[in-house]
């Protein structure tokens, strides 16, 4: 018998428009210790699904069907039945760790609440099993840990809180909703790989909600496919990711970029162009508020010594975690931040003591694409406005009646229709945001465009369009793309050189296929093994070596190589001497290590 | 903590000189001493009397002076009633008004915090609408029109309750005089800490660390008390300082209404009949209070919030 | 529920032509019905107030001492009776009501001046300007000001400038934050980054993207503003230290209605409901149009 067995369940919202179907009718079941991961784009229903199992429906949520677990059907049951449930049989994850513990509770009360609640234990004893849990999960220094307020600790340190905390009845069943997704990718690896561990450990079946078909690859044996509040496909891993039977399933699979695949063909791009665009030792610093009074000002070191040259036709990627400074960098490059140093040269003009004349002149050759697709556009104008605005700004040279063609052509090109042109940005959806956000950066005509995660909130099949269209834009007009975003596999897609950044440095910079093939800085081997990659027989089969910790503070930057305090190569050299980017074999690197590296590997 | 309060002493401390210098030279500019209301007095009793009352110094020096009897306490004489002074009148009224404000601020937050979270909790639903409306009507109507009503409803056509005065003696037999004075006084700030504490707590009960809670299978009660209440009741906190200032200037008609002895009945007799010494001494010992009560309520937020202790 | 959000969404696009936000504000705002009684109740008070007095054959000063203490009735046009002088209270009523209201409108557009202004530069310059300006707010905030502003009225005379000048003064404390605070949020939003990028100057960032998306919260607090000023206006006439006789406000009529409401309980009652009813309506329309303008209520 399996463990939950699911039944056209069902879940409406009431609203003032009438009634949001949500979800329409799905199934499954799952056997004990077993792991089925359930995708989908934002909207399609695998949330609520799994909340209505719980009962934790908003107020205006109705639930439907049956859902058997343990022999006792969920739906329908007594609010005071669930609750010896929930938290008991059944504990949840959930996305984002940062708000998810309540931060008015110290971390030991918060956990020990549950075994107070479901078994009856002590404060002491109970406390005594949090704290073993909390080693269990990797957390240093767990008994006092205890005592620690949540905002002490960082993101991931958080989520393996919430985890301890979910496997403290032994649970048969955990359900996690997108448990990494806050999270940067070699931490999220590390909570994936605990996770797993655990899995066998306590031998709960789990539900893992994701919309990273990679991760699904890697870690559940059965997936169901959602859209819409439909079940489109379900199945083992193997055969649905081998042979997907559902049109939706193959457009999902196939829109997914990869690491291990398809790097981008050589375009148009001249060979020996003239750069467009170069930057020499830029630094950016913030300065923020005096910790105490009288101090002096906290400085904050953003970007050090960034350098690099961009060629028409060209893409350079710039990956990196979170705080890396790779959006600082961006900034500091097209003028909306000011550089403490360092030198930009657009089109051979110097940006360093431009006026206000020169910058104008250089904003319609340089414009740059938001990461928010919404929230970049100005909600109180309509698409043709917004296009409209920089043509204004910065090209008076062409006539009103000019710049408004122009506005249409583009709109069209980048897929409005005529009868959209004059909607507000709150009436579109996030993929066609972004396609205005492409066409206001294109309009005044620009040979760079900055691209700052411009696809990392879309969903995968559109964030496969935008791309898609920023590549043909690219060829059509033989832009030189700056393609800044945390997604390994999306910048291997797009991008001809690729830099690696970290806590504000150029680890390493090479040519894509050689950086995806054979990586020089530890840094960048440690990413590219912590990215999950869409195919059960790559994952299963791959061996990783685990990036310890986490990012450190870019306020309080390790002395020597900044990577050092992480690295697994790193010796007395690489924390007193901080390594210079430099030539080797495919690129340049900045690890006192690369050669020993590579003989190893080799 | 400590490092944190000090630094509130250090932002209470201007605002308090500011308060004070501002009153003192308002005065000072006003036109018409105090002195040149009634007869014309010959100059030389008149320079006297200003001798007497330092008025012929110059005014930083009458300020400095000021400052130096405030820090003893002593607010000075005051002009109308010749034989007290302003620090004795503020004696007498104040613990009147006290137990006036302190009895209201106590209903209020009782009632308030309570109708507020249940109308949270029944968000959307009949009861949180009646709640809502009673006190959209508590914020609307003001406490000098909701005083004159309760006697006309409770003492002239019922004769249920006194319509005023102040008897002396304990507490059991001043209370049917005073039902009706703190009610009054009390009924916008039960109805403006309802709303707060709905909107607050609404906040708080969709938030992540809520559903979290619940998935736990925590019952409602618990995660109410453990987990929403004490992120819920902060706003509700931070607006005791404004509340008690608005309690104080409720104080000043209601004591005038119900013909309560109290500071604010001085307050306005001494503003109608220009006994400055008096109206100044009134205004600075009430925004020494409300500005200790701002202090007092910083104090405590810091307290119960660990982010705002650890950051400072 | 992000839910309803989407769903409206997908109807909006089905109906075609782009709709800004005022106008979903205001298709939400005509749904709510308690503001929409609001804004009629409101508007019937306002008229009556400015056109009630000339239907009337008397002055709202003219003592009638043959009809002292009249209850009200149709006779001799006295609606709301008279008061103890024989002044007809209908007449006086709407004639207090017009003073409360020119303070509210009036002393509100001080400080939505001195507010708007002084909030929106502290927002949009930032850093050490706004440091000090905001610590100027800070002091002048924990400042007993209702006293300061009785001590005014008692040194200088019971003035009506004086009286929309010391409250417009107090008011645009709130507003200056409030300004502030949605300027420094806006500056963060990606937009106005954008247009910086596109190389649009700084005036028209704050003419066209800044200023624009200020106006729902400024509107919101513009009407709880009123309210919280005719208030403060009652309280002061209420004390004497407002306007002066023969000229009165309902504050003032509140005043004489209570020293009379034994005999007169009709001298207290009409003003009282007036007043009462004015703040009621003006407090629901913020109210409507809060919930109207944020978009997370509207959807939830």
């Amino acid at each position: 018998m399996p463990l939950i067995e699911v039944r056209d369940l069902k879940v409406d919202f009431g609203t003032p428009d009438g009634t949001v179907h949500a979800v329409r009718g799905i199934d499954f079941e799952l056997q004990a210790g077993k792991t089925l991961g359930i995708v989908g784009e934002s909207g399609s229903g695998k949330s609520q699904s799994v909340l209505s199992l719980m009962g934790l429906l908003a107020d205006n949520g109705r639930s439907g069907g049956s859902a058997r677990f343990e022999g006792r059907e969920l739906i329908g049951m007594a609010d005071r039945d669930l609750r010896r449930i929930r938290g008991n049989r059944i504990a949840m994850i959930f996305q984002d760790p940062m708000t998810s513990l309540n931060p008015y509770l110290k971390i030991g009360v918060q956990m020990a609440q549950v075994l107070e609640l479901h078994e009856g234990m002590g404060r002491r004893q109970a406390l005594k099993r949090c704290g073993e849990l909390l080693e269990a999960v990797r957390i240093p220094d767990a008994g006092k840990r205890l005592q620690s307020w949540p905002h002490e600790l960082s993101g991931g340190m958080r989520q393996r809180v919430t985890i301890a905390t979910a496997l403290l009845c032994t649970p048969a069943l955990l359900i996690a909703d997108e448990p990494t997704t806050a999270l940067d990718v070699t931490v999220q690896a590390q909570i994936l790989a605990l996770m797993q561990e655990l899995r066998r450990d306590f031998n709960a079946a789990i539900i893992f909600i994701t919309h990273d078909l990679g991760i699904v690859a890697g870690f559940c044996d059965d997936v169901l496919v959602m859209q819409d509040g439909e079940c489109k496909e379900r199945g083992s891993v193997d055969r649905v990711y081998a042979a997907p039977k559902h049109p939706y399933t193959q457009r999902l699979l196939a829109a997914v970029p990869r690491l291990d695949r398809n790097a981008r063909p050589r375009g148009k791009r001249a060979a020996k162009a003239e750069p467009v665009l170069e930057v020499e030792g830029l630094d950016v610093v913030y300065s923020l508020d005096r910790p105490r009074m009288f101090a002096p000002r906290l400085k904050l070191q953003a970007v050090t010594t960034g350098t690099f040259a961009i060629s028409p036709g060209e893409t350079l990627g710039v990956v990196g975690e979170s705080g890396c400074g790779k959006s600082s960098l961006a900034r500091a490059v097209i003028g909306l931040v000011p550089p403490s140093a360092g030198r930009v040269t657009l089109l051979g003009g110097d940006l360093q003591d431009a006026d206000r004349k020169a910058w104008m002149a250089a904003r319609r050759n340089m414009q740059m694409v938001f990461q928010d697709p919404l929230a970049s556009l100005n909600p109180r104008m309509t698409a043709r406005q917004i296009v409209a605005e920089p043509l204004g700004a910065c090209r008076g040279d062409m006539s009103r009646a000019e710049r408004d063609e122009r506005v249409v052509r583009i709109l069209n090109r980048v897929g409005l229709k005529d009868g959209q042109l004059d909607r507000y940005p709150h009436e579109f959806s996030g993929g066609q945001c972004q396609r205005i956000g492409i066409a206001r950066a294109l309009a005044p005509g620009p040979a760079v465009v900055i691209c700052d995660e411009a696809v990392s909130a879309l969903d995968v099949s559109i964030r496969a369009q935008i791309v898609d269209l920023l590549m043909e834009l690219q060829d059509e007009l033989g832009l030189a793309l700056i393609f800044i975003a945390h997604d390994l596999a999306v910048v291997r897609q797009i991008s001809h050189r690729v830099v690696v950044m970290y806590l504000g440095r150029a680890m390493e910079v090479a040519q894509s296929e050689h950086l995806y093939a054979q990586p020089m800085h530890p840094y960048t081997r440690a990413l590219i093994e912590a990215a999950p990659i869409p195919d059960p027989r790559v994952e299963r089969s791959r061996k990783r070596e685990l990036l310890q910790g986490e990012p450190p503070s870019p306020l309080n930057p390790p002395p020597g190589c900044a990577f050092s305090a992480r690295c697994g190569f790193a010796i007395d050299r690489c924390r007193q001497e901080t390594p210079k980017l430099r030539n080797l074999a495919h690129g340049m690197v900045a690890c006192h290590r690369a050669e020993a590296i590579a003989d190893r590997r080799a | 903590m400590f490092r944190y309060a000090l630094r509130r002493v250090f932002a209470a401390i201007p605002t308090l000189l500011i308060l004070i210098a501002l009153a003192f030279f308002m005065i000072r500019a006003a036109p018409g001493g105090p002195f040149d209301t009634e007869k014309t007095l010959h100059p030389d009793i008149e320079a006297k009397i200003r001798a007497a009352y330092h008025l012929d110094e110059p005014l930083v020096q009458q300020l400095g002076r000021y400052l130096l009897g405030l820090s003893r306490g002593d607010f000075g004489p005051s002009f109308q009633y010749t034989d007290r002074t302003v620090t004795e009148l503020i004696r007498e009224g104040f613990p009147v008004s006290l137990q006036l404000g302190a009895c209201a601020m106590l209903l209020a937050l009782l009632v308030g915090v309570s109708a507020g979270s249940w109308a949270a909790l029944r968000q959307n639903r009949a009861s949180d609408h009646a709640v809502m409306a009673v006190s959209m009507t508590g914020i609307s109507i003001p406490n000098f029109v909701v005083g004159p009503l309760l006697i006309l409803v409770f003492a002239v056509h019922l004769n249920w309750l006194p319509a005023g005065g102040w008897p002396s003696g304990g507490l059991a037999e001043r209370l049917p005089n005073m039902v009706m004075p703190v009610v009054a006084l009390a009924l916008p700030q039960v109805a403006y800490i309802a709303r707060l504490t709905r909107g607050s707590m609404i906040e708080v009960l969709r938030s992540n660390f809520i559903r979290m809670a619940r998935a736990q299978g925590l019952a409602p009660s618990t995660i109410l008390l453990r987990h929403a209440l004490k992120p819920g009741l902060l706003p509700v906190l931070s607006y005791l300082g404004p509340a008690t200032a608005a309690v104080i200037t409720g104080s000043v008609v209601i004591e005038q209404i119900f013909g309560v002895p109290g500071l604010g009945r001085h307050f306005v007799q001494g503003a109608l009949n220009r006994d400055y010494t008096l109206v100044m001494g009134v205004v600075v010992f009430y925004g020494v209070l409300i500005i200790l009560f701002n202090f007092l309520v910083d104090i405590c937020y810091g307290f119960l919030d660990p982010r705002v202790r650890q950051r400072n | 529920m992000r839910k309803t959000r989407a769903n409206r969404k997908t109807l909006q696009r089905a109906s075609g032509a782009g709709r800004g936000l005022w106008s979903d504000a205001w298709r939400a705002l005509r749904r709510n019905r308690a503001a929409m009684s609001a804004a009629i109740i409101l508007s019937v008070v306002a008229v009556l107030c400015v056109f009630g007095p000339a239907l009337s054959p008397v002055e709202f000063d003219y003592l009638d001492w043959d009809n002292v203490s009249v209850p009200p009735g149709i006779e001799g046009w006295h609606f709301f009776g008279t008061d103890d002088l024989g002044r007809d209270l209908f007449v006086r009523t709407l004639v207090g009501g017009r003073i409360s209201l020119m303070v509210g409108l009036v002393a509100t557009a001080v400080s939505l001046l001195i507010g708007v202004s002084y909030g929106a530069v502290a927002g949009y310059l930032g850093g050490r300007v706004d440091q000090v300006m905001m610590r100027i707010v800070d002091i002048l905030y924990a400042m007993p000001f209702m006293f300061l502003v009785i001590l005014l009225m008692v040194l200088f005379g019971r003035n009506i400038a004086l009286i929309f000048i010391a409250i417009g003064a107090i008011n645009w404390l709130d507003m200056a934050r409030i300004v502030r605070g949605q300027t420094l949020s806006i500056k963060r939003r990606e937009f106005v980054e954008a247009a910086q990028a596109a190389g649009v100057t700084t005036p028209r960032i704050i003419r066209r993207h800044i200023v624009p998306n200020l106006f729902g919260v400024v509107v919101v607090y513009v009407t709880l503003t009123i309210p919280q000023v005719i208030l403060v206006e009652s309280f002061l006439s209420f004390l004497g230290l407002g306007v002066q006789e023969p000229m009165t406000s309902w504050g003032a009529l509140v005043n004489e209605g209570a020293k009379a409401m034994e005999n007169e309980s009709w001298a207290l009652i009409f003003p009282a409901g007036f007043l009462a009813a004015t703040l009621f309506c003006c407090n629901f329309i913020g109210d409507g149009l809060r919930d109207a303008l944020d978009p997370r209520d509207r959807s939830a």
